[in-house]
Order: C-alpha cells, then structure tokens, then sequence
C-alpha cells in the first residue's frame, strides 16, 4: 500500500463515520461538529486527487463559513432533548424509502461513470484541479453557466435583502 | 444666556463633516499623542530602591519620645487618649519605684502604651494633646502584616532608641524632627 | 518497504516545523512581555520590571502562574468539547505558519533548503481557510461552558469573524490580480524584483489590517471578550493553562497576522525596497539569515502597530462595529477591486480606452 492508498482509506473511513455520526448523534451541536469533520475529509480527498483549489474552497466556504452559521443558529436556538419533536413511525418509514432510493439513484450515477472515469484519468494526478486550469475552463469553456450562476447568485442575495427589510 | 466666565466652550451638534467621518485623521491623531507619551517621564518610581520623600509636616507612624538622658517622657496622664477622635489609644500607668529615676522621667510612667493602627487616622491630634512632647508622628508609615494583632503597637514597637546606649539609631529616629524643633 | 519517503527531506521539514512552531511560541510569549510594557510606556509607567533583568522572565513566571491554577471544569459544561475549544483555537493559530516563507533558501549539507515549510500553490487560500477555522476554538469553547456570557462571546466572535472575512477576502482578490500568484513565496520574489506591493494597493492594506484587527479579536475589535459588558466573554469560565491556551492563541494569531501582513504588501523577506540586495556580493545563506531578521523586523514592527492602538483606540460598540465590516469596508473593498481590474485591463491594452 502507497501513502496515497493509507490516505485514501483514512479519509474514506473519516468520512463516511462522521457522516453517520451527523445523523447518529442526538445533539445537534455535535452533528454539526460531525459535519465539519466530514467537510474536511471530502477536502483531503480533493487533495489527494490534486485538487487543492477545489479542497481549500471546500474548507472556507464550507466548514468555514457555512458551518459557522450553522452552529450559530444552532446555539441561539438552544436545542434539546426536551425540545425533540416525538417520533412518528411513519416518518421513520418514509425517510427510510427516500434515503434508499436516493442511495439508488447515486450507485446507478456511480456505475454508468465508470466508463467515463476509465476513459479520461485526468483527475488522479493531473491538474484538472489546479487554479489556473480551473479558471480557463470556467472562464472559456463554462462561461455561460458560470454567468448565469452568479446571477443566480446576486437574485437570490436581493430577494433575501427584500425579505429581511422590515416592512415600511 | 450671558455667561459668567466667557470660558465655557460651547459643544458642537452639527453633523460630521465628511474628513471627519473618515475618521482616520483622528485615529492618527490619537495614536501620536499616545505615541508622544512613550517618551514621557515615567510617574512610577522603583519602590523599595527609590522611596518618594515625605513631606516634613508628614503624619506617619508614631514614636514615643525619650528625652536626652534617655528616659521616657510619657507620664500617662491619658490627655492623647482622650484626644483621639478614632480611640486607638489605650494605656496603663505604673508608679515609678525608687532606683528606676533613669528610665522615667516622671513620678508616673505609661506600664502599657497601646496604639491600634486599624483604628488611627493619623490626625496628629495625640501629638497636639500631649503636654510632656511625649508622642509625635513620624515620617513613616505602618507596614504591612498578615494579622490584625500586628497591628496593635506596643511600647517596645513605639519607643526612640535610647540616645545614650543607641545614638545613631535614635538620630535617625528623629529623622527631620530636629530642624523642625530648632526652629520652633 | 512499500511506503517510500524520503528521509532527508521530512527531517528537514521537521526541523523546520520544531523551529517555526517553538519560534512562534517563543515571540507569542515575549509579546505577551511586550504588551504589558508598551501599554506601560504609552500610559506613562514602567510596566513589569521585577522578574529577572528588565523584567525578562516575566513571561515564564506569568506561564508558571497559569500551570499551577486550579483546573476547573464546570460540571454542567460539555466535557469533552470544553478540553476541544482551547486546543482547537491553539492549533488553527499554529497551523498558518506553515506557508509563510520565513526566508529566501539556504544552502546546507549539500542541499538547498527552503525556509518555507509549505510552498502550496494556494498558499494565501490556505492563509484564509486555518483563519476562518480559527472562530471554532471560541464558539466551541463559547458554547460548551454553558454560560451565557461564554455563549454571548462565542457568537460575537463567529459573527465578527464572518463579517470581516468578506472585505479581506475581497481584498486579497484585488492583490491576487495585482500579483496574479496564489503562492506567497512567488509573491515575495515579484515584490523582490519589482516594488513592495504595498506601493499598488494601499487602500487594500488599510483594510486588509483593519480586518486583521478584527479577526485577531483585537481591541477596537475585542467585543468577542468586551470584559466590562461579558465579564471574560468566551474565556469566562476558563482557567489554568486552557485559559492560557485561549490568550496565547491570540498572541499567537498576532504574530502570524503580523507575518501575513508583512509577507503580502511589504516584500517579506526583502530586505530594503527599490534596492537590489544582490549587488552586496554576500553568499547565499547570509542573504536567507539578513531576510529572516527583515522579516522578523517588519513582523516586530507590525506587533507594536497591535499594541500601539489597543492602547489608544476605544472599544467598537457591536452595531458600529458591523456598520464598519458592511457598509464601509465591504463597498471599499468593492471599489479598490474593480478599480484595480480596470487599471489592469487598460494596462493590457497599453492605456488605450
């Protein structure tokens, strides 16, 4: 086993514990915790797919900013066990199905990808990741999309401006 | 309103210029001034090395005085005592015994001389009742101590040295007390 | 042996690391030193003279202090995340020197050795994301202490934090346009060649050290730990060497902000601006150690600039401190971006409209 290999299993196994750990845990605060730790493996992932780019934004808009928030909003609210709302069964069931079928859907994306990964090993190793490959494909290849997403971008800001002013 | 003085400043309200609500020339302006004081002379001085000096009409700690044959002067007639706004002092008297004329200078003598310094507010007024020039405040002051006992200053605490047996101790003892006497 | 390393080069970046590392703690400490006596000076007094000569020793007594506190955990408090804030904060502080090219390479045993531990080339977004982690030591900590004052200075700190994050950031958009490298050591060797980087973003460097300011916790900015109005705040119920841990992470994060600063806008380890120091005709490894010490001098310069306002600027009131971080320095930072992407398009174009 490479580094690289002992890395990669470190991380899936970070991953995919806290992952489990976000929905395990009854306290919302160390959910959010769990999170973060999730992020930051997803982020050594990227790392190890040379992507240090996409890892270090994935950690400051992320687990940065984002989680932030998160665990801002959770700490005002004050959350706890007497606060829980009471378990349904039928809410069990139903977040059961859609959690299988969303699992269905991402083994069937995952497997009709394979011949796409077999055919271009760009990632692993190459420099698909690195800034300056990334800004010429945004900024010639993905122009459009990229334009229209921070309009997106500045639409949704406003309306949350418009939302927030208080009513005159 | 017609003013007294033509000295008071009139604040004003109006509205902050724009240069002013950069606020950036007064942040500089505060930063000199408080950089202009690194090169100030410092207030502190170096305690036990450096000592301030006291002022000669200084209220500190009292001495009960001896005279130049090196008795003591106290009689314990209890005028200070009484004198004393804040009641810190308390004393016994004892009649002199014959051979003991070198110890006391008087018939009577202060057996137990007690001053609580707790108590006393250094006023100086013990030091103005007493007839025989017995007591006066020096230049020091009570140090401090771990226990409110300490506080409780015996004869053997208050007494000047014996200018016959400790002649350099009782000079310093009387510290600026002289000039002030040779001039009176 | 399937895991082929190379020995020489972790040895060498080991020794780097026990040398940044034990080298930050040391001038974390003796800023602590510093402090007490500047705040003395300005305040017309002598400052901590007791301990050793001039007060030397001052900063061990002070740490002995801390290790022989009681440890006290509140027994309502999270235990496990109340141990995590102190060291979550003291690690993020650590962790950002790592990037900082201390000194151009020396030339040792046969080797030429980088006096950089980590030259990644995104280097200043690395710089953003350990500062931006820097806020989960004080929430967690904030928050696990079960106490509203804790909770209160968590959360002005995460907010703070936020906040100011945004206008730097657009700032060192405005630089990375300028530079137009993500790798701090290629920025110094440009600001080498060419003019410290301070000279085309001087705006930029008001706000990048005002938000520095603010995400150090430091007063105008200390609202996160405001004693008079959150007792402690974050820190209230700390005490020990946890507490100690939290003071010396700011420390920490001064001195590292102080080499961020200097790297950035103030040529790092160049010695004297517009000046080719080749020409002096030293050998490779004296110009490494003459840059260190230049840099060691902007960075000592930068923390007396910390100390030297804390004691003359009050505290920020909190809505004043958030109508700074968005409605002066974020549109400032707006405008010093664009203006510097139109300077630079023209630029290319030669100056034609």
């Amino acid at each position: 086993m490479s580094i690289t290999e002992i890395l990669f299993w470190f991380l899936t196994v970070l991953a995919l514990g806290g992952a489990v750990l976000v929905v395990a845990s009854r306290n919302p605060v160390y959910s959010i915790l769990w999170l973060i730790v999730v992020f930051f493996a997803i982020s050594g992932h990227y790392i190890l797919l040379n992507a240090q780019f996409l890892s270090i934004v994935n950690i400051i808009v992320y687990a940065g900013a984002i989680m932030v928030l998160f665990l801002f909003v959770v700490m005002l609210m004050n959350l706890n066990a007497e606060s829980e709302p009471p378990r349904r069964n039928n809410l069990i069931f139903a977040s059961l199905v859609s959690g299988c079928s969303l699992m269905l859907v991402i083994i069937g994306a995952l497997r009709s990808s394979e011949e796409f990964i077999k055919s271009n090993k760009v990632l692993a190793g190459g420099e698909a990741g690195l800034i300056k490959v990334l800004g010429k494909t945004l900024f010639n290849e993905y122009v459009i999309p990229f334009e229209i997403s921070s309009v997106l971008f500045l639409s949704a800001m406003i309306g949350a401006v418009v939302i927030a002013r208080k009513e005159q | 309103m017609q003013t007294l003085t033509n000295r008071a400043k009139i604040v004003e309200r109006k509205p902050m210029s724009m240069g002013e609500r950069m606020y950036l020339p007064a942040i500089f302006k505060g930063m000199w001034i408080t950089f202009k004081h690194i090169f100030r002379k410092k207030a502190t001085i170096n305690y036990p090395e450096q000592k301030r000096p006291f002022s000669p009409v200084f209220r500190g700690l009292h001495v009960l005085n001896r005279d130049a044959e090196g008795r003591e002067n106290c009689t314990a007639c209890g005028l200070c005592a009484v004198a004393c706004p804040a009641e810190a002092i308390t004393m016994e008297a004892a009649e002199r015994k014959p051979g003991e004329e070198h110890l006391y200078r008087e018939e009577k003598y202060a057996a137990k001389y007690e001053i609580n310094m707790l108590r006393c507010i250094f006023c100086g007024l013990c030091e103005e009742a007493c007839p025989k020039d017995a007591i006066y405040l020096s230049e020091t002051f009570a140090p401090a101590n771990y226990q409110r006992q300490g506080f409780i200053y015996g004869k053997d605490d208050l007494l000047i040295p014996n200018p016959v047996t400790e002649p350099e101790a009782y000079q310093k003892a009387l510290g600026g007390r002289v000039v002030k006497e040779m001039t009176h | 042996m399937l895991l082929t390393i190379e020995w020489p080069v972790v040895l060498e970046k080991l020794i780097l690391i026990i040398i940044v590392v034990s080298g930050s703690l040391v001038i974390a400490m003796y800023t602590t030193f510093a402090e007490r006596k500047v705040a003395a000076v300005i305040q017309d007094r002598r400052g901590p003279n007791r301990a050793g000569p001039f007060g030397l020793l001052q900063p061990l007594a002070d740490g002995l202090k801390l290790f022989f506190k009681e440890e006290i955990i509140p027994s309502f408090s999270n235990k496990a995340l109340f141990i995590l804030g102190p060291c979550l904060a003291m690690l993020t502080a650590m962790m950002t020197g790592a990037v900082i090219p201390w000194g151009s390479s020396v030339h040792l045993f046969d080797r030429t050795i980088s006096l950089q531990i980590a030259d990644i080339n995104i280097g200043v977004l690395f710089v953003f994301g350990v500062v931006s982690m820097g806020v989960y030591g004080i929430m967690i900590g904030g928050w696990a202490s079960n106490n509203k004052y804790s909770l209160l200075g968590g959360l002005r700190a995460a907010s703070q934090i936020i906040s100011y994050e945004l206008p730097m950031g657009i700032t060192m958009i405005a630089l990375l346009m300028v530079t137009g490298t993500l790798s701090l050591n290629e920025m110094v060797v440009q600001q080498q060649q060419t003019m410290w980087n301070f000279c085309y973003q001087p705006l930029g460097f008001l706000i990048f050290l005002i938000c520095a300011f603010a995400e150090c916790n430091r007063t105008p900015f200390d609202l996160p730990e405001a004693e008079n109005e959150l007792i402690g705040g974050y820190h209230t119920e700390y005490s020990s060497m946890k507490l100690g841990f939290f003071l010396f992470a700011e420390y920490i994060n001064m001195f590292i902000s102080s080499a961020v600063m200097a790297t950035l806008f103030f040529g790092g380890y160049d010695i004297i601006p517009f000046y080719d120091e080749s020409a002096w005709g030293l050998s490779q490894n004296t110009m490494a150690i003459l840059g260190t010490l230049a840099l060691l001098v902007k960075i000592g310069f930068f923390l007396f600039l910390f100390m030297w306002v804390r004691w003359t600027i009050p505290r920020f009131r909190y809505d004043q401190l958030m109508n700074l971080g968005w409605k002066i320095l974020l549109p400032l930072s707006l405008v010093n971006m664009l203006g510097t992407g139109a300077v630079i398009l023209l630029k290319q174009n030669g100056w034609h409209f």
